[in-house]
């Protein structure tokens, strides 16, 4: 029972961790809260299914297009909705998000209808639906290895994009200082377009797993999913991309205990009880940043 | 080499620059002094792009640069050390410095360069694995100087590289950027310490609220009166 629930909320808490890191990226290069972000993941979803179904590509070239579709509307919701707020109070781009966040899903609405679809399951290979392993009554399925898997190597991917690479440390040297980035001759709205690009993907591709494992998507499901991941992104810290992982698994598996032990009717109420937590005890997050900061 | 004509910028509503004219010849350290708030960092901020013109121009070898982007800017050879230094605190020196070179491809120079700057400041390659927010000040101006000089820049502009310094940091500061501009870059210095400032540079420039008000040789506006009066604390 125990193992069963952890599985699960493991497998929840990596999902939730790939939406928090892109609340945390851009949050860290631009100090916006993008609301729209839980859009970005709903849309994964939609252009994955729409992909397999009106073009009929097969299930993994349908991931990696539908990862590109979202990356290129985070550049464009980037550039249309908040480049142009980029010196105005915090607050406008703040309400401009929430706004891009109702006009996406309304949008949505207006192209694929309000009805939960399943997800086309000839299209899913075989074996992800098989179970893995079964001891006694603990069950593992292939489908959720594969979310382990895919989300880990995404996690480690962006890792060694952000630790590693040129542009990477140009987008840490960004959330720390921009003027100073900006003197290095780093161009900051390229960098910033890399950033929202990144994170939709990751994005995307939570979007595509979580229709996959609960097999069902609706316009709408980027509303909680996007909450969820937000609180995750604050519990690890707001701005720490290890923050946001940690986070994410930190509520997926809170909010299976609870709904486990508890009753599942205080699922969200678990998650959110430990976000507070966190808050009240801890407010810069688990990993926040508390940098030695002479300059 | 650069040159600005009537330039005038505001921040906001206030106007910080009214009309700041002046050139910078290829080799030379120009130097801007005056009191707070005359313009002298608004003026470098200017030629960087981060704080737009509202009138007048700035030309760079010849190049309009007026309306340039802050990055294009870097890329023709301008680099700033900028006021209060604006290390990135949760990046290594190591990774400040590549941060200082971002617009080169050439890797083996950018090694080279590494490798001057650990030999310009021995104190930086000791501390290169630590972050930069846990250097002292005076490391950090250091990091500056090494940063903006990654970038191979034609011209170095300098923002009161002696302020919140130890005495006998600002003069190991100060050889540095004679040495520097002695390997051939062009440097326009801004500085609170008049004094040291004209000591090092061949020209200057006096700014009182967002104007030029004087300009000469170092020699000249060291022994002028007014200037000796209000800068240099002498009558």
């Amino acid at each position: 029972m125990l193992e069963q629930q952890l599985i699960n909320g493991l497998t929840l808490g990596l999902i939730y961790a790939l939406i928090a890191v892109g609340y945390t990226m851009v949050y860290g290069v631009i100090q916006l809260i993008n609301f729209a972000h839980g859009e970005i993941y709903m849309l994964g979803a939609f252009f994955c299914v729409t992909f397999i179904t009106a073009v009929g590509l097969p299930f993994y070239v349908a991931i990696c297009m539908a990862m590109i579709c979202c990356s290129l509307c985070g550049i464009l919701l980037d550039i249309i909705a908040y480049r142009p707020l980029r010196k105005a109070p915090r607050l406008a781009a703040l309400i401009t998000a929430i706004g891009m966040s109702i006009f996406l899903q309304n949008l949505a609405l207006i192209i694929w209808g309000s009805r939960s679809k399943p997800f086309p399951q000839m299209a899913v290979p075989g074996y992800l639906k098989e179970k893995a392993l079964v001891m006694g009554d603990i069950s593992l399925t292939w489908l959720q290895l594969f979310i382990f898997a895919v989300a880990i190597s995404m996690m480690f991917g962006l890792f060694l994009i952000i630790n590693k690479t040129r542009i990477g440390t140009a987008m840490r040297a960004l959330s720390q200082n921009k003027t100073a980035a900006a003197l290095m001759g780093i161009n900051v709205n390229f960098v910033i377009s890399f950033t929202f690009a990144l994170g939709s993907a990751m994005g995307a591709v939570a979007g595509i797993l979580v229709s996959v494992y609960y097999n069902t998507l609706y316009p709408t499901m980027g509303y909680t999913a996007g909450v969820k991941a937000f609180a995750a992104a604050v519990l690890g810290g707001i701005g720490s991309v290890p923050g946001a992982m940690v986070g994410g698994i930190v509520l997926g598996v809170a909010e299976a205990l609870g709904a486990g032990y508890v009753s599942s009717l205080y699922r969200d109420g678990v998650a959110y009880a430990v976000m507070i937590a966190v808050i009240i005890f801890r407010p810069s997050g688990i990993l926040g940043r508390s940098v030695i900061d002479k300059a | 080499m650069l040159e600005m004509w009537g330039v005038q910028a505001y921040y906001g509503n206030i106007q910080a620059l009214k009309d700041i004219s002046l050139s910078v010849q290829a080799g030379e350290i120009v130097t801007l002094i005056g009191a707070n708030g005359a313009g002298k960092s608004t003026t470098l901020m200017t030629i960087s792009s981060v704080v737009a013109v509202r009138a007048g121009s700035i030309s760079f070898e010849g190049q309009d640069i007026t309306k340039m982007s802050t990055d294009r800017v870097v890329g023709l050879g301008i680099t700033q050390v900028p006021e209060g230094r604006m290390i990135f605190p949760a990046l290594t020196v190591l990774e400040n410095l590549r941060m200082g070179g971002y617009l080169r491809k050439d890797r083996d120079g950018l090694k080279e360069d590494e490798e001057h700057a650990f030999q310009l400041f021995p104190i930086l390659k000791e501390r290169r694995r630590q972050h930069g927010g846990t250097l002292s000040g005076g490391e950090q101006q250091m990091l500056a100087i090494a940063r903006a000089l990654m970038a191979r820049p034609r011209l170095l502009l300098l923002d009161e590289p002696s302020l919140g310094l130890a005495p006998i940091v600002v003069e190991n500061i100060f050889e540095v950027i004679a040495q520097i501009n002695a390997e051939g870059t062009t440097i326009l210095l801004v500085e609170q310490n008049a004094q040291m400032a004209l000591q090092v540079a061949h020209r200057g420039y006096v700014l009182e609220t967002g104007r030029v008000t004087m300009s000469g040789t170092s020699s000249e506006l060291l022994a002028d009166p007014k200037v000796r009066e209000a800068y240099l604390g002498m009558d």
